[in-house]
C-alpha cells in the first residue's frame, strides 16, 4: 500500500464519520486559529509601536534628562547647574562620539492665535536646526531657520500641519491644501512669521484610511465640524503630537519668552531638553561614557543628569512582544496538544471498532508497516484537515477582530505563523497517531479475525 | 516436491498452568491441484491447522515448507507477502469490508501488492465473472445475500492467482441450498486446476472432496486418500 492509497483510505474514513471527525478536529482548529490570529494581532501591535517609536525620533536618539542629585550629594543640591548651553558647547567640543546635539527650550501654556482662531500647540520649542535630524522632521513647504535667524533671534516659526489645520483650515474642510508661508500669527501675544511647514505625519494605517476616504467620501457626517486633535486612538498619539509642534529659533525663545521670566528678573538659562544622537548604535556605550565625562566637568561633579535611550523603549517593546508571544504560544500549544489527545482517543476507538478489518487486511497480505502507515496517515489526515480549517478560521477571527476594533493597528497575518502552526498540527497528528498505529500494527491477525 | 509439506507440526497453548495441544505432531503433504478437506468436531484443531498452513500463525514445533520455502526462516513481512501472493482465504463470516463496494473489496489484495489501479479493476472484474457476480460490482456487501457475499469473498481469494486457497467452514453461515451452490463453485474451481483446502465439521460437505483428513484432539485420526485406496478419480 503506497502513501497515496493510504491518504485516500484515510480521507474515506474521515468522510465516513463526518461529525465525529469534525468534533475531533475542533481542538486542532482552535489551536491553529488562535495561534495564527494571536501572532497577527501581536504583529499589528508591534508595527504600531515601532512606527510610533520612529515618529518620536530614531533609535540612536539619547535624551539628556534632569535627575535628583544622588543622596551622597544632597548638600550640593542647590549648586546643581541644570542643563544649560554650557553643556551643549562642551559636548560639541569634547565628545566626538556624539554626532548631533539639539538643545531645546520649551514654553508651556502657549496659545497661538490668528484673527479669532486659536490653537494650543503640543509644544512650542526654541531649537537649533539640529532638531530636524534629531526628531526626524521633514519640512515640506518653505524653509527651516537659518543661522542668521538664530543669531538675530528673528521672530520666525515653523509649524506642523495640525496647527495650520486649526488656524487656517484643514484640507478636508477647505478642500485644498493651504500653505500659510509668510503669514503672521501671534504666539502669546508676540507676532511671528511662518516660514515653513512640516509634512503631515501619520501612521501607515491612517494614511490608508485617509486616502480611502478621499475616494469614498463618508455618506453621513455632515453635522458640526469635528474637533480635531488626538481622538484617543492608540499609537497615533505620537503622530498627533508631532503634527502640533511649533519651532522657533532658540535665541528667539530665550529673548522673547525667557528674558523676563527668571527669578529676580534674570533670564532662566536652563534648557528643557538636550537631545543627543550618537555616531552609531555600536558605540552607544562609549559615547554615553564620553558625554558623561564631559558633563561631570561642566556640572562640577554634581550628578544631576542622566541619559534616557530609545534602546530601552525598543527593548521594552521587544520583551513585551516576546512575553505575549510566549504565553499565547503556550496556550495555543496546549490547545493543540489537547486536540492531539482527542485524535489519539478517537484513533484508539477506531482501531477497536475495526479490529476485524485489520485482521482481514493482514490475512490478505497487509504487512505491519502498511497497517501502521494506514492508521498514522489517518490520524495525520484528521490533524491536517483540522489545521486547514484552523487557518481558514484564523482569517475569519482576524476579520472579526478588525471589525470589532477598527481603529487599532490592524492585525497582520504572517506566513511564518501560518506555516509554523500548520506544521505543528501535522506534527501533533503524527504524535497522536503513533501509539494507535503501533497498536494496530502489532495486532495478531488470528485474534483479530476471531474478535466478535 | 509437494506444494505444502508439514513435518511434525505441534501447536501448544498455555492457559495458566494448563497445556493445550491444539495440534499434536502433524505430518501432511498437499500436492498442487488437490481438493482436500480437513474434517473434525469443533475444537479439534482444524482452524489452527489452517492458520499455520496459511502463514497466519507459526507452529510451536515442526517445519513447514510452502512452494519450496521453509517458513520458519521467513520474516513477518515475507509471510505477509506470501499470504498476499500465494494464499487465498475464505472465511465463515465472509469478512468483506462493509465500507467498500464489492469491486473495491476484491481489489484489496492487489492494493497490497502494488498493482496499478487500471489493472486492479480489470482483474477484479474477471474474478467476479469467475464466481458469476459481475452484475453486482458496485453493490455494498450488506446489500447482498449471504451466498453472494461468499462468492465475492471467493473472488477476492482468487484475484491474486494464489497457489492454494483455504476455506474455513465456508458454508457454515449459509442455508443448505446456498451452501451446495458454494460447494459446486469450489468443485468447478478444482476442476479448473486450483488447489483448495476445505475445512469443515460436516462429513456430508467433506464427502465432496476426493481426499479427506480427519482430525481429533489435534492429531490426524484418519485419512481417506483416493490414491492410496486405489480410487483415482478423474
Ligand atoms: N489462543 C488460544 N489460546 C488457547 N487455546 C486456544 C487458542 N486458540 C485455539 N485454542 C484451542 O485450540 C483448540 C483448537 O481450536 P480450533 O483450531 O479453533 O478448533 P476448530 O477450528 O477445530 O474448532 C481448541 O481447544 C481451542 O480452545
Ligand atoms: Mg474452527
Amino acid at each position: 500500500m503506497n502513501l497515496l492509497n493510504a491518504i485516500l483510505v484515510g480521507l474515506k474514513e474521515v468522510w465516513a464519520h463526518k461529525f465525529r471527525s469534525l468534533l475531533t478536529m475542533l481542538g486542532i482548529v482552535l489551536g491553529v486559529s488562535s495561534l495564527v490570529a494571536l501572532a497577527a494581532v501581536l504583529n499589528g501591535m508591534e508595527n504600531g509601536m515601532k512606527e510610533a517609536l520612529i515618529a518620536l525620533g530614531g533609535l540612536d536618539k539619547v535624551l539628556l534628562q534632569d535627575q535628583e542629585v544622588p543622596p551622597a550629594q544632597e548638600h550640593l543640591a542647590d549648586q546643581a547647574p541644570g542643563r544649560t548651553m554650557n553643556d551643549v558647547y562642551a559636548l560639541q567640543q569634547c565628545a566626538p562620539l556624539i554626532k548631533l546635539i539639539s538643545p531645546e527650550m520649551a514654553l508651556r501654556g502657549v496659545i497661538m492665535t490668528r484673527g479669532d482662531k486659536s490653537v494650543r500647540p503640543s509644544e512650542l520649542v526654541g531649537v537649533w536646526p539640529a532638531v530636524l535630524d534629531m526628531n526626524l522632521h521633514q519640512v515640506q513647504y518653505g524653509r527651516f531657520f537659518t543661522t542668521l535667524d538664530e543669531e538675530r533671534a528673528n521672530n520666525v516659526v515653523v509649524i506642523g500641519t495640525g496647527i495650520r489645520d486649526d488656524l487656517f483650515g484643514s484640507p478636508e474642510d477647505v478642500g485644498r491644501e493651504i500653505v500659510p508661508l509668510g503669514d503672521a500669527i501671534s504666539i502669546n501675544g508676540q507676532p511671528f512669521t511662518i516660514v515653513g511647514m512640516f509634512t503631515r505625519y501619520e501612521s501607515e494605517e491612517d494614511k490608508k484610511m485617509r486616502e480611502y476616504e478621499k475616494t469614498h467620501p463618508p455618506a453621513t457626517l455632515k453635522g458640526p465640524a469635528r474637533r480635531r486633535g488626538w481622538s484617543g486612538r492608540r499609537g497615533s498619539w505620537a503622530f498627533w503630537r508631532k503634527n502640533y509642534t511649533a519651532y522657533i529659533p532658540l535665541n528667539a525663545m530665550w529673548l522673547r519668552f525667557r528674558a523676563a521670566s527668571g527669578a529676580n528678573d534674570t533670564p532662566d538659562p536652563t534648557l528643557t531638553d538636550i537631545d543627543l544622537k550618537v555616531a552609531s548604535l555600536n558605540v552607544l556605550e562609549p559615547a554615553l561614557q564620553q558625554a558623561r565625562n564631559v558633563l561631570m566637568i561642566t556640572h562640577k561633579g554634581i550628578e544631576d543628569f542622566t541619559f534616557g535611550t530609545q534602546e530601552d523603549a525598543v527593548e521594552n517593546i521587544n520583551s513585551a512582544m516576546r512575553n505575549a508571544r510566549m504565553s499565547g504560544g503556550i496556550i495555543a500549544a496546549i490547545s493543540l496538544i489537547v486536540g492531539g489527545i482527542g485524535i489519539m482517543n478517537i484513533m484508539l476507538a477506531s482501531i477497536t471498532e475495526r479490529i476485524r478489518e485489520i485482521g482481514l487486511r493482514k490475512a490478505i497480505g497487509a504487512n505491519n508497516a502498511s497497517i501502521f502507515l494506514q492508521i498514522l496517515v489517518e490520524s495525520v489526515v484528521i490533524a491536517v484537515l483540522g489545521g486547514v480549517l484552523g487557518l481558514a478560521a484564523s482569517y475569519a477571527l482576524v476579520y472579526l477582530l478588525t471589525v470589532l476594533t477598527p481603529t487599532q493597528n490592524s492585525p497582520v497575518i504572517s506566513w511564518s505563523a501560518m506555516l509554523i502552526s500548520f506544521a505543528f498540527s501535522a506534527f501533533v497528528g503524527v504524535l497522536a497517531g503513533l501509539y494507535p498505529a503501533i497498536k494496530a500494527a502489532k495486532l495478531d491477525p488470528i485474534q483479530a479475525l476471531r474478535f466478535e | 516436491m509437494a506444494l505444502v509439506e508439514l513435518r511434525n507440526i505441534s501447536k501448544i497453548y498455555y492457559v495458566g498452568d494448563e497445556e493445550i495441544r491444539a495440534l499434536d505432531d502433524i505430518t501432511l503433504d498437499i500436492q498442487s491441484g488437490e481438493f482436500i478437506s480437513i474434517i473434525g468436531p469443533s475444537g479439534s484443531g482444524k482452524s489452527t491447522l489452517m492458520h499455520i498452513l496459511g502463514c497466519l500463525d507459526s507452529p510451536t514445533k515442526g517445519t513447514i515448507q510452502l512452494d519450496g520455502t521453509l517458513l520458519h526462516n521467513a520474516s513477518p513481512a515475507q509471510l505477509a507477502a506470501f499470504r498476499n501472493r500465494k494464499i487465498g482465504f475464505v472465511f465463515q463470516f465472509f469478512n468483506l469490508l462493509p465500507k467498500l463496494n464489492v469491486l473495491q473489496n476484491i481489489e484489496l489484495p492487489m492494493v497490497y501488492s502494488s498493482v496499478p489501479a487500471r489493472e486492479r479493476k480489470e482483474r477484479a472484474l474477471n474474478a467476479l465473472k469467475m464466481v458469476g457476480m459481475d452484475n453486482r460490482a458496485k453493490h455494498r456487501p450488506l446489500q447482498l445475500s449471504g451466498g453472494q457475499q461468499q462468492r465475492a469473498a471467493i473472488a477476492r481469494a482468487l484475484v491474486n492467482n494464489p497457489r492454494i486457497v483455504f476455506a474455513d467452514e465456508p458454508t457454515g453461515n449459509l442455508d443448505s441450498r446456498t451452501g451446495e451452490a458454494i460447494l459446486d463453485l469450489f468443485l468447478q474451481l478444482s476442476r479448473e486446476g486450483r488447489t483448495i483446502v476445505l475445512v469443515t465439521h460436516d462429513p456430508e460437505i467433506a464427502a465432496v472432496t476426493p481426499r479427506r483428513i480427519e482430525i481429533r484432539d489435534g492429531k490426524i485420526a484418519k485419512t481417506l486418500d483416493p490414491k492410496l485406496a486405489g480410487l483415482e478419480t478423474k
